[in-house]
């Protein structure tokens, strides 16, 4: 088992916000995370990368045998866990590429791998480039400075085929997206799932799961998965609403 | 008393100076006049406004011998002049502009002339008359009366109309061991003239020196200046430096002035807008470690209407270094659709380090568009989480963010061996080394 999330209870400035969720996920499959506002969605996202802010009260995440927990965000991207955010950072004065190249070469130094200079490492992010069909105008502009919503989206998928995760989160990439746009970083999210991967969707909308087909949906409420099944439970939340889970999850 | 000693030692100095000089009568009273100022009135103390966060007693208890010559050679210059002035830089050795170090050979659309070559000169004297002083006066401050007292071989460079100086110009400042250098230079730009003008202090070695500079600049219509200024002195010396530029009719002038050395450094701006639709882009960046402290004021007057005026300054403060950020603008009645922006931020890498920052508008018209603000503050948590959920270490993540807040301004710079050598000084700074 590639992820394993034991009754995990987390929250931010003494709130609660995932109330004893469980979770598992084997190499090759793609979950996705549905639920509505406020439902833990993101924090679930935020805490599998580390974000400093929350606290975990309870609960244990394995990932690849090892005790997720106990890693620093640096140390979980070198493992292979990627989190695509749902609000990408802008980072003035740092091109695109040197930020890039420098994330990739600390993953290969920590792998014992070759790393790459400048001139190799341009060549390798204009093959990944392809997946998201982004110019390679943007290799060299500051890390999404000035770059449109969809801009943003296209470059957080560029940096996972650069990154080339064993575990993927990619939280509400699919925000703020117009048809065209969702159609490439779908397609671009397709063909980086590998049967040596996993990939977890965090969305609010079942229109994300058109594009990527998902193995498995869980529907989160009230900070713990209340409702499980395959990719035809999301349809079936389209058609009836979350007011359905929440009141499941009442019962 | 001590005071009264400094003088002695810089009176003998003025004196000797301006019987050896060949200059003409009106410069020569100018000097006695500012000189007279500085005696009565002494170097800034922390009791004036002006001078409230920096002070310069350290300065003033020194003994900087005034030099009547300097022993540089071509190959200790070589290393500090950027490869795209090869041929158009002029060199200032202990303040004083000297033509054998210099190479002028790309520069040949200016004119450019010592002062006292341009004082007999039929066509320059009037111009030189007329305009040196006539930007940065005396009366309010001792550094700048010191520099006007030792009025010597500086350097005037004139661009004439329609000039357009491909080359940059360079101008390098070295100064020698226990020496007080006061370097000063006019540069009066014409109608439509365009040139750039790179400004360069460099350090010989660890010394301790007093670079005490003037710089006046008067853009005439349509005109446009580049000015970049690098400030990279010993860090054991001491920087005093004016800075002051008049633009005119539909002219841009746009400065970017990087400061990185001196023990204690000041250094003011002063722009003033003479007529309708001028530019002007005044940018900064202060970087300090160790006990340095820098300090730049500036003032820019919107005397006039439908000027633009952009400043940005940032600071990156390290260790126990201090900065000082003052910056003044004034719209003056009647100066309509003036559009004024001016920001100062500041990022602070230790406990121990501090920033006064005081941006001020003062309005006195009402059809104007002017913002400001400033900002005192460490690394941004959700830019550093960002850096570090794609596996960069916590240091090479914070010394990223801190580079990339310094290259906001670094790449402003059109000249790539500057930036080169920029991108290398922040980096050595940071102590990183971020695979370039």
């Amino acid at each position: 088992m590639l992820l394993e999330i034991k009754n995990l209870h987390a929250g931010i400035e003494g709130k609660a916000i995932l109330n004893g969720l469980n979770l598992q996920i084997n190499k090759g499959e793609v979950h996705a995370i549905m639920g509505p506002n406020g439902s833990g969605k993101s924090t679930l996202a935020k805490v599998l990368a580390g974000h400093p802010s929350y606290e975990i009260s309870e609960g244990e995440v394995i990932y690849e045998g090892k005790n997720l927990l106990e890693l620093e965000p640096d140390e979980r991207a070198r493992e292979g866990i990627f989190l695509a955010f749902q609000y990408p950072v802008e980072v003035p004065g740092v091109s695109n590429s040197q930020f890039l190249r420098l994330a990739y070469n600390e993953k290969m130094k920590h792998l014992g791998r070759e790393e790459l200079d400048p001139l190799e490492f341009n060549d390798y992010m204009k093959e990944k480039a392809k997946v998201v069909e982004m110019d390679k105008s943007f290799f060299n502009r500051s890390v999404n400075v000035g770059f449109s919503g969809g801009e943003k989206k296209r470059n957080e998928i560029l940096q996972m085929a650069v990154l080339d995760p064993t575990l993927a989160v990619l939280d509400e990439t699919d925000s703020g997206l117009d048809i065209d746009a969702l159609r490439i970083v779908a397609e671009g999210v397709n063909k980086l799932r590998s049967a040596e991967n996993a990939i977890i969707l965090v969305t609010h909308y079942q229109r994300l799961l058109n594009y990527i087909e998902p193995d498995f949906v869980h529907v989160l409420a009230g900070g713990k998965i209340v409702k499980e099944g395959g990719k035809e439970l999301a349809l079936e939340l389209e058609e009836k609403g979350y007011d359905w889970v929440k009141s499941a999850n009442a019962k | 008393m001590t005071q009264t000693e400094k003088e002695t030692i810089y009176s003998a100095g003025f004196r000797r100076g301006l019987e050896d000089s060949i200059q003409p009568d009106w410069m020569k009273s100018l000097r006695e006049e500012a000189f007279r100022f500085f005696t009565e009135n002494g170097f800034p103390v922390v009791q004036s406004e002006e001078w409230k966060y920096t002070n310069v007693s350290p300065i003033a208890k020194e003994n900087f011998r005034i030099a009547k010559s300097a022993d540089f050679t071509k190959a200790e210059i070589a290393p500090f002049v950027f490869a795209e002035s090869s041929e158009s830089v002029l060199v200032f050795a202990n303040g004083m502009f000297d033509r054998s170090l210099s190479n002028l050979k790309a520069a040949s659309g200016a004119t450019i002339l010592s002062f006292g070559e341009a004082a007999s000169d039929e066509r320059f004297a009037a111009i030189l008359k007329s305009k040196l002083g006539s930007l940065v006066g005396f009366e309010k401050n001792g550094f700048t009366a010191l520099n006007s007292a030792f009025i010597g071989e500086g350097a005037f460079i004139f661009l004439p109309k329609n000039a357009r100086i491909e080359t940059p110009i360079q101008l390098l400042f070295l100064t020698e061991n226990d020496v007080i250098s006061c370097p000063r230079i006019l540069i009066v730009a014409e109608n439509f003239a365009e040139a750039t003008i790179i400004e360069t202090y460099v350090r010989a070695g660890e010394t301790k020196y007093l670079t005490n500079a003037v710089v006046e600049i008067s853009i005439a219509d349509a005109g446009k200046i580049k000015h970049y200024r690098v400030q990279r002195e010993s860090h054991e010396a001491f920087h005093v430096s004016t800075t002051a530029a008049e633009v005119h009719r539909g002219s841009v002038y746009d400065t970017t002035a990087i400061n990185l050395g001196a023990k204690l450094s000041r250094h003011d701006v002063k722009l003033k807008f003479n007529s309708e639709g001028g530019e002007a882009f005044v940018d900064g960046l202060y970087l300090l470690g160790g006990s340095q402290h820098h300090d730049t004021h500036s003032v820019i007057a919107h005397d006039v209407p439908n000027c633009t005026s952009h400043q940005t300054y940032k600071g990156i403060l390290n260790d126990k270094s201090r900065g000082v950020f003052n910056g003044k603008v004034f719209v003056a009645v009647g100066a309509s659709g003036t559009d004024g922006y001016q920001s100062n931020k500041n990022l602070l890498l230790s406990n121990e380090a501090r920033v006064d920052t005081k941006p001020q508008l003062e309005i006195f018209n009402d059809d104007v568009k002017c913002s400001h603000g400033a900002t005192v503050g460490q690394l941004e948590e959700e830019e550093l989480f960002y850096l570090l959920s794609r596996g960069l270490n916590d240091s090479l993540a914070r010394n990223l963010l801190t580079y990339g807040f310094a290259e906001e301004i670094v790449n402003k710079i059109g000249i790539e061996s500057i930036k080169k050598q920029l991108d290398e000084a922040v980096l050595n700074r940071l102590n990183a080394n971020l695979g370039a």
